[in-house]
């Protein structure tokens, strides 16, 4: 029996699959730029309360409004707190509320819409009835409400987010159920006589698992985006906590003779934005999705 | 074809009727009422029993949500506790102000999108594709509150050359908004307009890849007429209800925009009603601001079963 | 020379792997096509020649590149001039029929415009004298009232009448060379038989060149003058049409043709080895080294050339072309099937009927089906222990709809199917118990949507043994290593992926999969239409050879009659869902006694230049089973009277023991047949 060489190809260990598709992900400029923004960033908000220079809640009226200087790499702020200190901390909560916030939303989006897209009839209209009328309630209403209701604490923040962007999960995963579904393998299984369970576990779930990931590192970027506006619009974390989107919000004010203490968060948020965009295009372009068909809700 | 037109504006008004019902009942299960929360300390004897009558309060949540509702289909949406007076009477002039924000963003967005996508598609990989895919994805991804930011520091105070803060009435007329609007839309209209050029770009490509354009090409079809005639009108029809999404989604830009622009629209009004705590302001908002969501959907839903001659077949031969 | 109407020389086009190295899909072609000639050009999938084909009217899909060579047309490279200039040529000088015409008419325009285009573009005409022209265009494609065709889209027509739209839209520009594009392939029998009729009318008519490109040396066979044999991007053979099918100096031709089931042979025929190798596999040597039954050492290593052989005005590439020069003719050899089916009644189908119509709230309510007119109406089939039986029709005929039904997939609205004379299979998947659901297994047509992409070949194997045996361990392992060992797959590919390996390989992990089960009965749908022919014979050959020796039953659902005729002891003929005629195979094949078998059997192309197909009906597509009669009245042309459109047809045994449902009288419809 002849063995091409091009199909000599064994299974791999998760780890392995992994570190593949990282590399492949590293090997596009794009992705490398964003890949090198996101380690960095996530480096950078475990290491900077040792490198941080000084203490972010130090008020000090004396040194008001300073302007960049080799003490003061980024200036100070108009409570006299040292701009620097407080931008590489301002990222800590962002990126930890949302991490966690994303991983809940990819864990009940992704369950919901496999469950519905499997089950079909009755239940799925229902449930795609109740998501498509949270999908037309603005997210920024309904997160203020919830915020202004019931506080801005870690505890909240985490479910809620993961529930607001969690929903579009729900769409993509039952979309991608669908495609699925319809195939052979699984008409096999079913008469077979598998259960349900066992046909999501091995049948679909290794199926939809790419598309649900990368809807995941997508809605990242995005409850990124809606955290720091919550927080722009005094909703998020409480002061004197450093968080960018509370800083863009305390300086902008006077930005026209002090702008140094708005560029200095605005560019740590940017980054980091565009850092885990360009990530989550990188990755769905290593897994062979395109990303771009797909509308932001 | 009536039959499918009805079915859609009827699954509206179903999802209209679960959002007031997700509104009405997550504000009843939240801590504290209506009154206890707008009221805070004060929450207690005369002034409570009076806002409790105002509102309606000492009813059963199920009447009370039925005499709402009633009252809402016909533009009533109770009474603002902050603004004093009928939540009707403080909407109208906002919702004006913020649809001439959203529509100048919409219509200067959408042409600008069409173009970016057809161009980055027609020359994919090219230099004007990587050129503006790049800039695209950095719109994309800045939330409007550091790019209006960014434009306010740039353009308003540094460069001098607009207004960087509206500061005018709220029933102000159209030509002297005018200045004033236009940092704001740009903010709006950045992150919408390079969200569609991305699914413009990538639905033109797919088309373009097809068969039916290969054999247009095989034809003998010139290149531009291949592109208006077979490429072009298959692109867009899919695009238009990812387009509608991304609209609705700006809304939510929307409140952003107009409170770093300090802008008396729609947006500001959810800003202060949550702050004030007025909870039937806020329930009337988020009824106003879903209908606007749905409408926009069914228009788009309406516009591709015109367009598509597959559906309007498939209606026909039923 | 002047006769030459296109040139092609030296010819080489492919893309950059992934590691950037050159792959080639066309190595170094050279071919003449002389004016007024039909050449065809067959292939398998991958063996370039669609490529070839495009790059004859200067067009290299994306992703490929012209790396050296030129195709010459009117003393112009094609490939090399201004597409100001191409667009001049083509549709007007050089025009292409294209394989799947359903996704070759832009969807957004009518049929009326796009033909119109090619003759805005490729004539001075007016527009009055346009819109005659696009009627007598739709009239030659023998298009039925081409005004209100004209008026349609193209998702408003079926295959065939699309198919037709493209050959109108070709023409429309009149030019000198036709290239087609596999433009049969994917259509029904009947439709495809009168397509070709219709090709073959159009080249005498019209005296254009044409470029005939298809996997399928049936339809080659009755349309060119000359064939070009492609293999793994090389021309390895080419010469007169007729020298070429009945005696193939390639070894390669020769046993391809030795593979293709014949209708006139009962009988498993000869299988080739192995898959044609992947574009860049092979570096040196021979490509079809290690399928050969010549290859020597010398193969192996040094590439043959292409060689032209005066006498014969033949070219091929082969060191041994002389050992097949002395067979004078192929003598197909074909394994009699060992009848092995015992009078035992395994499977019954009595009365079954199928709906796929919506459930009205109140059939909800109580549960049932109310469908007058449903896609399956009144089966009786008996099937016997050990036998194959096969249900033949082409689509819409409702065969995989039984399938479906038999398996549990889909409810049946009546009847029984009863198991091995005593046991009710309920019809619902949910209520059968797991012994019944692991006695009937399914093979499907695409091993590339049955086979999970993300589970290795163990794991796919795995399953039923996991499932219905609760096997653990080693016991696990060592019981796929034999599965695999049965359908001749080593245990090197359990930790293979199914991207990883040949469609016919697939293939065999999916029947490793069925026998894994331990069935009594296996449901075959298209189960060899996904395959190349060269790799068709070996699974077939395979589920005999372990249906010998398990003794499983073989429910065989295929639209290629000649498969059928190969494999099957008993053929069932459907039409619309409803039986026309049940017999052996031997005798349906032999005496084809119903109207529409005998329409069937007459469409079916053979390879082979002397044997022309029979057009009885019109290929006329009806969406849904008449109300009342006979089903097969609207396309009959046997019609006895009204007797047709208003009662069922009966039953009648002929004394060779098949059944036949139909009104005309036995004896009339055999009388028929030896005339």
């Amino acid at each position: 029996m002849k063995v091409d060489n091009i199909y000599k190809e064994e299974k791999k260990s998760v780890f392995k699959k992994v570190s593949e598709v990282i590399i492949t992900m590293a090997s596009r400029p794009s992705g490398f730029i964003g890949l090198s923004i996101l380690v960095f960033h996530i480096i950078l908000a475990f290491i900077s309360p040792y490198i941080a220079p000084y203490d972010f809640k130090a008020v000090n009226p004396t040194l008001m409004l300073q302007a960049p200087s080799a003490e003061y790499w980024f200036g100070t702020d108009d409570l006299g707190r040292d701009v620097f200190t407080r931008t590489i901390l301002g990222g800590r909560t962002a990126l930890t509320i949302t991490f966690f916030g994303s991983l809940i939303a990819l864990l009940w989006g992704g369950l919901l819409g496999i469950f519905c897209g499997l089950v079909g009839g009755k239940i799925d209209d229902i449930v795609m009835r109740i998501v498509d009328a949270f999908l037309s309630i603005p997210w920024i209403l309904a997160m203020l409400l919830i915020v202004s209701l019931l506080g801005t604490s870690t505890e909240v923040l985490i479910p809620a987010l993961g529930f607001f962007y969690g929903k579009g999960i729900v769409r993509v995963a039952r979309a991608a159920t669908h495609d699925v579904i319809a195939k052979d393998f699984i008409v096999s299984a079913r008469a077979r006589g598998h259960s349900n369970l066992s046909i999501i576990w091995n049948e679909i779930i290794p199926n939809v698992r790419d598309a649900i990931f990368v809807e995941g590192a997508m809605r990242w970027s995005w409850m990124l985006l809606g955290f720091s506006s919550l927080s722009f619009l005094g909703f998020g974390v409480s002061p004197p906590t450093p968080d960018w989107g509370l800083m863009i919000s305390n300086a902008r004010g006077l930005m026209s003779f002090a702008y140094w203490a708005v560029i200095a968060p605005i560019v740590g948020l940017s980054s980091l934005i565009i850092g885990i965009n360009l990530t989550a295009d990188a990755f769905a372009k290593a897994l062979g999705i395109d990303r771009s068909t797909k509308a932001p809700v | 074809m009536l039959f499918l037109i009805i079915k859609r504006i009827l699954l509206g008004f179903i999802t209209l009727f679960i959002v007031s019902l997700i509104t009405f009942v997550g504000t009843e299960i939240l801590p504290g009422d209506a009154c206890t929360t707008y009221l805070e300390r004060q929450a207690f004897g005369e002034q409570l029993e009076a806002c409790y009558r105002r509102l309606g309060l000492n009813v059963p949540a199920y009447e009370r949500y039925v005499s709402w509702a009633v009252n809402a289909i016909q533009g009533d949406f109770g009474y603002s506790l902050s603004g004093e007076m009928p939540i009707k009477e403080v909407l109208g002039p906002r919702i004006k102000n913020s649809l001439v924000l959203a529509s100048a963003a919409i219509f200067i967005g959408i042409p600008i999108a069409l173009i970016l996508g057809i161009v980055t598609a027609l020359w994919r990989d090219k230099l004007p594709d990587v050129a503006i895919s790049t800039v695209t994805i950095f719109a994309m991804t800045i939330p409007e509150f550091i790019s209006a930011t960014l434009l306010i520091l740039i353009i308003a105070i540094w460069l001098e050359w607009l207004p960087g803060v509206v500061i005018v009435p709220t029933d102000v007329s159209f030509l002297k908004l005018l200045p004033n609007i236009i940092l704001p839309v740009i903010a709006i209209a950045m992150i919408m307009t390079a969200h569609m050029a991305r699914m413009v770009r990538s639905s033109v490509i797919q088309v373009m890849a097809s068969e039916y354009v290969q054999m247009a090409i095989l034809k003998g079809v010139p290149y531009w007429k291949m592109v208006f005639k077979h490429v072009l009108p298959n692109a867009l029809l899919p695009a238009i209800n990812v387009v509608a999404l991304t609209i609705a989604w700006l809304l939510g830009g929307v409140v952003v925009t107009e409170v770093v622009f300090n802008y008396p629209g729609l947006g500001r009004l959810v800003i202060e009603s949550i702050s004030n705590r007025d909870l039937p302001t806020v329930q009337a908002l988020a009824i106003i601001l879903a209908s606007i969501y749905v409408s926009i959907n069914l228009l788009a839903d309406l516009m591709t079963l015109m367009l598509n001659p597959r559906l309007k077949t498939l209606q026909i031969r039923k | 020379m002047s006769d030459i109407i296109q040139k092609v020389k030296n010819l080489s086009i492919g893309f950059k792997s992934k590691k950037g190295e050159e792959i080639l899909i066309l190595k170094n072609i050279s071919t003449n096509i002389k004016k007024g000639e039909t050449v065809g050009i067959v292939g398998e999938s991958g063996s370039g020649k669609s490529t070839l084909a495009l790059a004859m009217m200067g067009y290299v899909k994306h992703g490929l590149y012209t790396i050296g060579g030129e195709c010459e047309f009117n003393s112009s490279n094609l490939l090399n001039i201004k597409s100001k200039d191409l667009e001049k040529i083509r549709g007007r000088k050089i025009a292409m029929i294209p394989q799947n015409a359903g996704q070759a008419l832009t969807p957004n325009l009518k049929i009326g415009y796009q033909i119109d285009e090619a003759l805005q573009l490729h004539s001075d005409l007016n527009y009055k004298e346009r819109e005659k022209k696009i009627s007598e265009l739709l009239n030659k494609v023998r298009l039925p009232s081409p005004e209100t065709i004209a008026l349609r889209y193209p998702h408003e027509l079926s295959g065939g009448q699309q198919q037709r739209v493209a050959v109108a839209m070709a023409l429309a520009g009149t030019p000198d060379l036709l290239l087609l594009d596999e433009p049969t392939t994917g259509l029904d029998v009947t439709t495809q038989a009168h397509v070709l009729e219709l090709l073959n009318f159009i080249a005498k008519d019209t005296g254009t060149s044409m470029v005939y490109v298809s996997h399928d040396l049936g339809a080659i066979a009755q349309v060119s003058d000359r064939i070009i044999v492609m293999y793994a991007g090389e021309i390895v053979l080419e010469g007169p049409s007729r020298d070429i099918l009945k005696r193939p100096i390639h070894p390669y031709t020769h046993g391809l043709l030795k593979s293709i089931p014949k209708l006139s042979l009962a009988g498993l025929p000869e299988s080739m080895p192995g898959s044609q190798p992947q574009p860049g596999t092979i570096q040196d040597g021979c490509s079809f080294f290690d399928r050969c039954n010549f290859s020597e050492e010398k193969c192996k290593n040094n590439s043959p050339q292409l060689e032209y052989l005066k006498e014969l005005n033949t070219s091929v590439r082969c060191f041994h072309y002389k050992k097949l020069l002395k067979e004078i003719q192929i003598n197909q050899s074909v394994s009699k099937i060992k009848k092995n089916s015992k009078d035992k009644e395994i499977l019954n189908l009595s009365e079954v009927s199928i709906s796929y119509a919506k459930q009205k709230l109140l059939d909800q309510i109580f549960n049932r089906i109310s469908d007058d007119n449903p896609t399956v109406k009144d089966i009786n089939i008996n099937i016997k222990k050990g036998e194959t039986i096969a249900l033949v029709g082409e689509s819409g005929s409702g065969k995989s709809t039984i399938l479906k039904s038999i398996a549990g997939l889909l409810r049946t609205k009546d009847g029984l199917i009863r198991f091995d004379e005593s046991r009710n299979l309920s019809s619902d998947l949910k209520e059968r118990d797991p012994n019944d659901l692991r006695i009937i297994q399914l093979i499907f047509q695409n091993p590339d949507e049955s086979l999970n992409p993300n589970h290795t070949v163990e794991e796919i194997v795995a399953q039923p043994l996991k499932l219905y045996f609760g096997l653990k361990g080693e016991e696990l392992k060592k019981n796929i290593i034999d599965l695999l060992q049965k359908v001749r797959l080593g245990e090197f590919y359990m930790s293979r992926y199914p991207r990883q390996l040949s469609g016919g390989e697939k293939q065999r992990v999916a029947v490793a999969r069925a026998f894994a089960a331990k069935p009594d009965i296996i449901l075959c749908d298209e189960v060899t239409s996904a395959l190349d022919v060269s790799v068709q014979a070996a699974v077939l050959n395979l589920l005999q050879q372990l249906k010998e020796d398990f003794g499983t039953t073989y429910i065989f659902v295929s639209h290629d009659l000649a498969v059928v005729r190969a494999i099957s002891d008993r053929v069932a003929v459907l039409y619309q869902g409803r039986l026309c005629e049940v017999g052996p195979s031997n005798d349906v094949y032999k005496f084809p006694s119903h109207p529409y078998t005998e329409v069937l059997l007459g469409a079916v192309l053979e390879p082979d230049p002397d044997i022309k197909p029979k057009l009885v009906a019109e290929d006329i597509v009806e969406e849904k089973p008449p109300e009342k009669g006979c089903s097969f009245q609207g396309r009959c042309s046997r019609i006895v009277g009204d007797i047709c459109k208003t009662e069922i047809p009966p039953w009648q045994l002929t004394n060779t023991g098949n059944a036949i449902r139909c009104h005309i009288p036995i004896e009339v419809l055999q009388k028929e047949q030896f005339k």
